[in-house]
């Protein structure tokens, strides 16, 4: 187990920056994600720790070693890979004793260990088949066995469930989360998929075009979106101009041409001052809607009109219409659900926003 | 209707061009008759029990077999290393190699082998055993490139990371990993590098040092005088070699495939 820094690590393929600048601890035993679209630098990050990727500037540590010079084999890392990558010629036996091989284990403890990381993975006495004979998701379990029996320092798991359907996926997560709290290896975890990130990191790191845009505990990054792009990635989230009015006292009053002035908690605006510009976020579950006539006395709401509907079941997805701009909000089905065209009335709990500063527009 | 029982008829009149000539020769081997054509006389074994004691059609075939056996084992050998290094790491120029690599296929043999003769002039060296299977490992080389290419370029690279990953070098990772998945190829290219090597005979006239043959030139030497019916008996061997083996390879690998 070790703690792993990443100090102004930048990596360049030709002309393109991939990753730009990039500092981030990961602390030792913690399972950390790295959360963005595709392209946005978390594999090549992944890569750069693992030693398949050199960095272009700026320094690895692992356990506080310097590693930029040090090649994959010497790093004692276990990587996991999307497409399980187990080998095919070998039994799963043979693939999980690997890397015991060349950590001159014997054979008979190897053997033992072998078992051992087979019960771990919840797949005992699998030893004599090959990889094809196995299932998607049980292959994966078989990587991740291969990954940890060698005790590394790091576990680096780069989209390991995005390969594999739906439900399969939900109940691997949970049990790699169990099974990394079990061992305690510091591990890294690459992702597009935001509920993965939030199910079962301890820290989230949010990256976009190759730069962190935020990084924190779950709920932290959930609920206190740093930037338009966090707020918009995690989950579904409105963006609702706004102007500041007044800061003084506990509250920060904003002005909005759609939902009028209002006041949100001082903490909750990112220290803007009276007169700058900016957006206040409010997530899709936080919205609520209510009969044309019936919104509640004294709250923040808006007229509008329900422009397309999205049912999922145990949960609807409304797209309303509120002067020129569309919003969505989601919620549990209460009795029957609002129809298409339905007039309605849109309210927002101003103490559950947060006021995001108006952002330059980028590159 | 009618025009599907032309193309029927047009099928089987090219499969008889293009196997007439074997089904003769395969026919021929076995006739009796002291003048190496038709008509067929009688079934006799005896061209066969005459080739195997003349002598240089014996030396002839040893030496086509060494030939053949070194030449596989040559451009195997440097075939999977361009193709590693053309694949898996990057090479400046690599389209221009990968060019150069294929072109003795393009190239006409005469011209190459005009051109080795030249080249090894120029060096002043004599012709030799050494110089023949050179010649042919440059022949049979692009064959295996393209073999062992498509297959390493189907091997994801994470098997060989992976394989890293857990502590294996370099050297260690080739040996476990990559070159096990890459053995179908390694095998098919192999055969091919010696079936090129057995049947070759325009560039081998020009390289072959003096005094010794190879089974084609052998061949080419005896039909000089007459055909003689010891030829076709040969033609019957080479058949079942350059086809059999093959055949018998891929029936092997299917078997231990089905096995596994």
């Amino acid at each position: 187990m070790a703690q792993v820094e990443l100090r102004g690590v930048t990596k360049s393929f030709g002309a393109f920056l991939a990753v730009k600048t990039v500092d981030i601890d990961f602390q030792e035993g913690s399972f950390t994600t790295l959360l963005g679209p595709s392209g946005c630098g978390k594999t090549t990050i992944l890569r750069m720790i693992a030693g398949l990727e050199k960095p272009t500037g700026g320094d690895i540590l692992i356990g506080g070693r310097r590693v930029n010079d040090v090649p994959v084999h010497k790093r004692n890392l276990g990587i996991v890979f999307q497409n399980y990558a187990l080998f095919p010629h070998k039994t799963i036996g043979e693939n999980i004793a690997f890397g015991l091989k060349y950590r001159g284990v014997s054979r008979a403890d190897a053997a033992k260990k072998v078992s051992d990381a087979l019960d771990i993975v919840r797949l005992p006495g699998v030893e004599d088949r090959y990889p094809t004979q196995l299932s998607g998701g049980q292959q994966q379990r078989i990587a991740l066995a291969r990954a940890i029996v060698i005790e590394p320092d790091v576990l680096l798991l780069d989209e390991p469930l995005s390969a594999l359907d739906a439900n399969l996926r939900e109940e691997l997560r949970v049990e790699l989360k169990t099974i990394q709290h079990r061992i305690g290896v510091t591990s890294v975890f690459v992702t597009h998929d935001q509920s993965e990130a939030l199910a079962m990191s301890d820290r989230i790191v949010v990256m976009s075009a190759g730069r962190v845009q935020q990084q924190g505990e779950p709920e932290e990054v959930y609920n206190a979106p740093a930037t338009e792009f966090v707020a918009s990635f995690l989950g579904a989230a409105n963006l609702i101009e706004a102007t500041v009015a007044s800061a003084d006292g506990a509250d920060v009053v904003v002005d909005t041409r759609h939902f009028g002035r209002f006041a949100v908690p001082k903490k909750a605006a990112n220290g803007l001052g009276p007169g700058a510009r900016g957006k206040v976020v409010a997530r899709a579950e936080k919205l609520k809607l209510y009969p044309a006539a019936s919104a509640p006395e004294g709250g923040v709401s808006a007229p509008g009109t329900v422009e397309a509907t999205d049912y999922q079941g145990q949960i609807v997805r409304y797209f309303v219409r509120v002067g020129d701009i569309q919003l969505q909000s989601v919620g549990m089905i209460d009795g029957s659900p609002f129809q298409e065209g339905t007039e309605i009335a849109v309210g927002i709990r101003p103490d559950e926003c947060v006021v995001l500063p108006a952002e330059e527009p980028s590159e | 209707m009618r025009a599907w029982n032309l193309i029927k008829i047009y099928t089987v009149l090219v499969y008889i061009f293009m196997f007439a000539p074997v089904a003769v020769v395969l026919l021929l081997a076995f006739n009796s008759s002291q003048f190496g054509g038709f008509p067929i006389e009688g079934f006799s074994l005896r061209w066969f029990a005459k080739l195997f004691e003349n002598e240089a059609i014996m030396r002839a075939f040893e030496t086509s077999l060494i030939l053949g056996v070194l030449t596989a084992f040559f451009a195997t050998t440097l075939g999977i290393l361009a193709s590693l290094a053309l694949v898996r790491y990057k090479v400046p120029g690599k389209e221009w190699i990968t060019t150069l690599l294929i072109s003795p296929v393009l190239v006409p043999e005469t011209v190459l082998a005009v051109g080795l003769l030249i080249f090894l002039r120029w060096l002043s060296m004599p012709r030799s055993f050494a110089v023949l299977l050179l010649g042919h490992t440059m022949i049979a080389l692009p064959f295996v490139v393209l073999v062992v290419q498509a297959r390493l370029v189907g091997i994801r690279k994470e098997y060989e990371e992976a394989a890293r990953s857990l502590g294996a070098n370099p050297l260690q990772t080739f040996f476990q990993v990559t070159l096990p998945l890459l053995m179908p190829a390694v095998f098919a290219g192999a055969l091919f590098a010696f079936t090129i090597s057995f049947d070759n005979i325009t560039a081998t006239i020009f390289w072959r040092p003096a005094g010794s043959e190879t089974v084609p030139t052998q061949i080419f030497g005896m039909l000089r005088n007459s055909v003689s019916p010891e030829i076709n008996a040969l033609g019957f061997v080479m058949i079942v070699i350059t086809v059999g083996v093959p055949l018998m390879a891929g029936g092997l690998a299917r078997y231990f495939a089905r096995k596994r």
